[in-house]
């Protein structure tokens, strides 16, 4: 049924509770186009395939917990860390931020009622599923799963070296998810485009939003490239073409060069989500504005346009790369990227800090992602990465920043935002648990893999020789492993306990800033009855407490309009319940 | 509109120069040939918002002093169900499993794809029902 959505007012409307009244259970899961439903459904979705590749990883370190291990073959090992980096990747942490949170979030944050092509949205969601599924079916293939690693170099992805149907599913998945994400993309952009607010200036839209702009323009600029890649990968499998062989005179490194324009950008497309979700908390529990918001915007713009002109710092040992070009283009991008870590620090300098689960995940972060973030620089050096290519130095710098970013910071904008969207709290000590859990097994986890690497450590080998003398920080390691599973398991259980002993969630239970908390948690049927007056990028604060509110913005009214609005005129949120954060739990 | 221009207009000057930069500096094809591409992703798009938006009149979205009173109205229509989203997603996993098994799949999806299709239009025009 299609439904014609009109602009909330200040005033007027009344605060009738609006009665879902469309299909439930799994016919609304199939048939909704409510960016809401979407967004929700993305996000169980993407935490199942994080869980599948978490029990994974945990079967990888079990094998190399002791030298000439033979719980899982070879080949199963291969199977193992292939899929764990797809899913991870390709299926986890990409899905997770634009078809999840950004799916649910971006149409609040910029008070629209629905994303700008509802119908569009859903069929991403189905292309991401059955693109999920056929990746993960791979598994019953008589073959096994793809082998190759997750960026499936040639000639080892060729026909000869990787036969049989796992690899060719991969391929499929690989096509039906890049679809999915250029339609989210598409569909992120346009509504934050077209579908604002009056007063949301673009330079009023929360940094999340913003974030999310210049992801989906990254989505759009590297998908296709995937895309095209794959399908001559496919054509070189199956139809004979010689574009990545040498044998028929193609050229084997041309991949590698599509891959990683992919590959890169698509980096970023995982990281600046998750850089939106702590630039959201931070303020919050600070509870100050955010340092320097242009800054933060004009950084991610930098972030987004230097991405596309590094991807060949992955390819500095093929020797066919022009080397200062690339190191000078990756050096660069710490400018941009520290100028937000002193964004982030001058947002929390004084403020009056809250330490609450999504802010303990955010400084989580902080740390994390600093530390992955100053070895990226060690490997943007050639002669550093000549030494340490292709080690678990590389492994532990990349897990360090996808990891810090996509469950520091996904963990952060999960436990802050699943008030809004499930309506009901997280219990805290079970999250405070499942954070020290997470963040003493991380560095037990990944700093010995740092020494390995240093070590001489190869990445995807099953075994080693006792003589090499890595057994023990491999032990290490695997311990630091298990302690992260630990802090996941508790996470679930959170989920279950707020599942089947719900504690209400209150409209605004942080003391937001944003517009998505204006509304109730979780929002009605085309999100907003009323929306308070936007004048600054927090407008819900200013709201709330006009006392704060900044001299500059009354002064531009001429006093036309009143800094409060009237009393009925409460936006439907925040009359429900106390706006103080601290008490309303 | 203007600042959305500006974003994108950005983006299609940074591809335009480092593309030259690196044309210059590493005669390499492949890599050339995306920055290009990426400098025309931001041009095309953002060119058009630039013009329009000198064209067009003033949205209240991008009036730092509006109201919502100003832009009380219809936003637009937003389908609540829809069943062919799931059709289509379903035709094109059909469509795509040939690259790995045999066509006959692909008989399926593409009678699924064309009736979604038709199933979407008839629904956009009528205002849609389940």
């Amino acid at each position: 049924m299609t439904l014609i959505a009109e602009r909330p007012g200040v005033v007027g409307h009344p605060d009738e509770p609006e009665h879902e009244h469309g299909p439930t259970g799994i016919m609304k899961w199939i048939t909704s186009t409510d960016h809401k439903v979407i967004g929700k459904s993305y996000l169980i979705t993407s935490l199942v395939f994080f869980c599948m590749a978490g029990i994974m990883a945990i079967m990888m370190r079990t094998q190399l917990v002791s030298p000439d291990n033979t719980i899982v073959s070879q080949h199963t090992y291969n199977e193992l860390f292939t899929m764990h980096g797809s899913l991870m990747l390709y299926l986890f942490a990409g899905p997770f931020a634009f078809g999840g949170v950004a799916n649910y979030l971006v149409p609040l944050q910029v008070g629209a009622p629905d994303m700008a092509f509802p119908r569009l949205n859903a069929l991403s969601y189905w292309l991401y599923l059955g693109g999920g599924v056929t990746m993960i079916a791979g598994f019953l293939t008589v073959g096994g799963a793809a082998d190759f690693g997750w960026v499936a170099y040639a000639p080892l992805s060729d026909a000869v070296n990787s036969p049989g149907a796992g690899p060719d599913m991969w391929i499929v998945a690989l096509l039906l998810t890049g679809f999915s994400a250029i339609f989210t993309g598409v569909n992120i952009v346009t509504t934050v485009f077209y579908l604002r607010a009056p007063g949301m200036t673009m330079f009023r839209v929360p940094i999340f939003t913003w974030n999310m702009v210049v992801t989906g323009i990254l989505i759009l600029l590297a998908f296709p490239v995937l895309t095209a890649a794959l399908v001559m990968l496919w054509a070189d499998r199956h139809l004979g073409t010689h574009i990545y062989s040498v044998a028929g005179g193609g050229v084997p490194v041309l991949w590698q060069n599509l891959f990683w324009f992919f590959g890169h950008p698509e980096v970023y497309i995982l990281a600046l989500p998750y850089f939106g979700m702590v630039t959201e908390v931070l303020p919050v529990f600070s509870r100050k504005p955010v340092f320097g918001y242009r800054g933060m915007v004009f950084a991610t713009i930098a972030i987004g346009a230097l991405s596309t002109s590094v991807w060949a710092h992955h390819m500095f040992t093929t020797g066919v790369v022009l080397l200062p070009f690339f190191s000078l283009m990756s050096y660069l991008i710490a400018v941009p990227t520290g100028i937000k870590f002193f964004n982030w620090i001058g947002t929390m300098w004084r403020g009056s800090l809250k330490f609450d689960t999504p802010m303990l995940f955010a400084v989580g972060f902080l740390i994390v992602f600093l530390f992955g973030g100053v070895t990226g620089i060690f490997l943007a050096s050639p002669p550093i990465d000549f030494a340490t290519h292709d080690t678990y130095f590389v492994v532990a710098h990349f897990h360090e920043v996808l990891f810090g970013s996509a469950v520091f910071g996904g963990f952060s904008g999960l436990y802050y935002w699943y008030p809004k969207m499930f309506g009901r709290m997280l219990r805290e000590s079970l999250g405070k648990a499942s954070f020290w859990f997470m963040f003493v097994g991380f560095w037990v986890t990944f700093m010995p893999q740092y020494l390995l690497g240093l070590h001489g450590m190869p990445r995807r080998i099953a075994e080693y020789s006792a003589s090499t003398g890595w057994t023990t920080l491999n032990r290490v390691s695997t311990a630091g492993s298990y302690l992260l599973f630990i802090a996941v398991a508790i996470m679930v259980v959170n989920a279950y306990v707020s599942w089947r002993r719900p504690i209400q969630a209150p409209a605004n239970p942080w003391d937001g800033h944003t517009l998505e908390w204006a509304t109730s948690s979780p929002p009605p049927h085309h999100n907003f009855y009323r929306l308070p007056p936007i004048r600054s990028e927090r407008p819900l604060w200013d709201f709330n407490h006009p006392e704060h509110t900044v001299r500059k913005y009354e002064e531009q009214r001429h006093g036309a309009v009143p800094a409060v609005a009237p009393a009925g005129a409460a936006p439907a949120g925040v009359a429900a319940g106390p706006s103080d954060g601290g008490d309303a739990r | 509109m203007k600042t959305e221009s500006y974003l994108l207009l950005l983006f299609a000057a940074f591809g335009a120069v480092i593309c030259a930069v690196y044309w210059f500096t590493s005669y390499e094809d492949a890599g050339t040939v995306m920055l290009a591409a990426f400098g025309l992703l931001g041009l095309l798009p953002g060119g058009y918002y630039f013009w329009w938006s000198r064209r067009m009149t003033p949205r209240p979205e991008d009036d730092p002093e509006a109201t919502h009173a100003q832009a009380a109205g219809v936003v637009g229509a937003f389908p609540s169900t829809s069943i062919w989203p799931f059709v289509l997603g379903l035709a094109a996993l059909l469509v795509a499993l040939p690259l790995v098994f045999g066509f006959w799949t692909a008989i399926l999806g593409f009678t699924l794809a064309i009736s979604a299709v038709i199933g979407v239009i008839v629904e956009s025009r009528r205002g849609g029902v389940l």
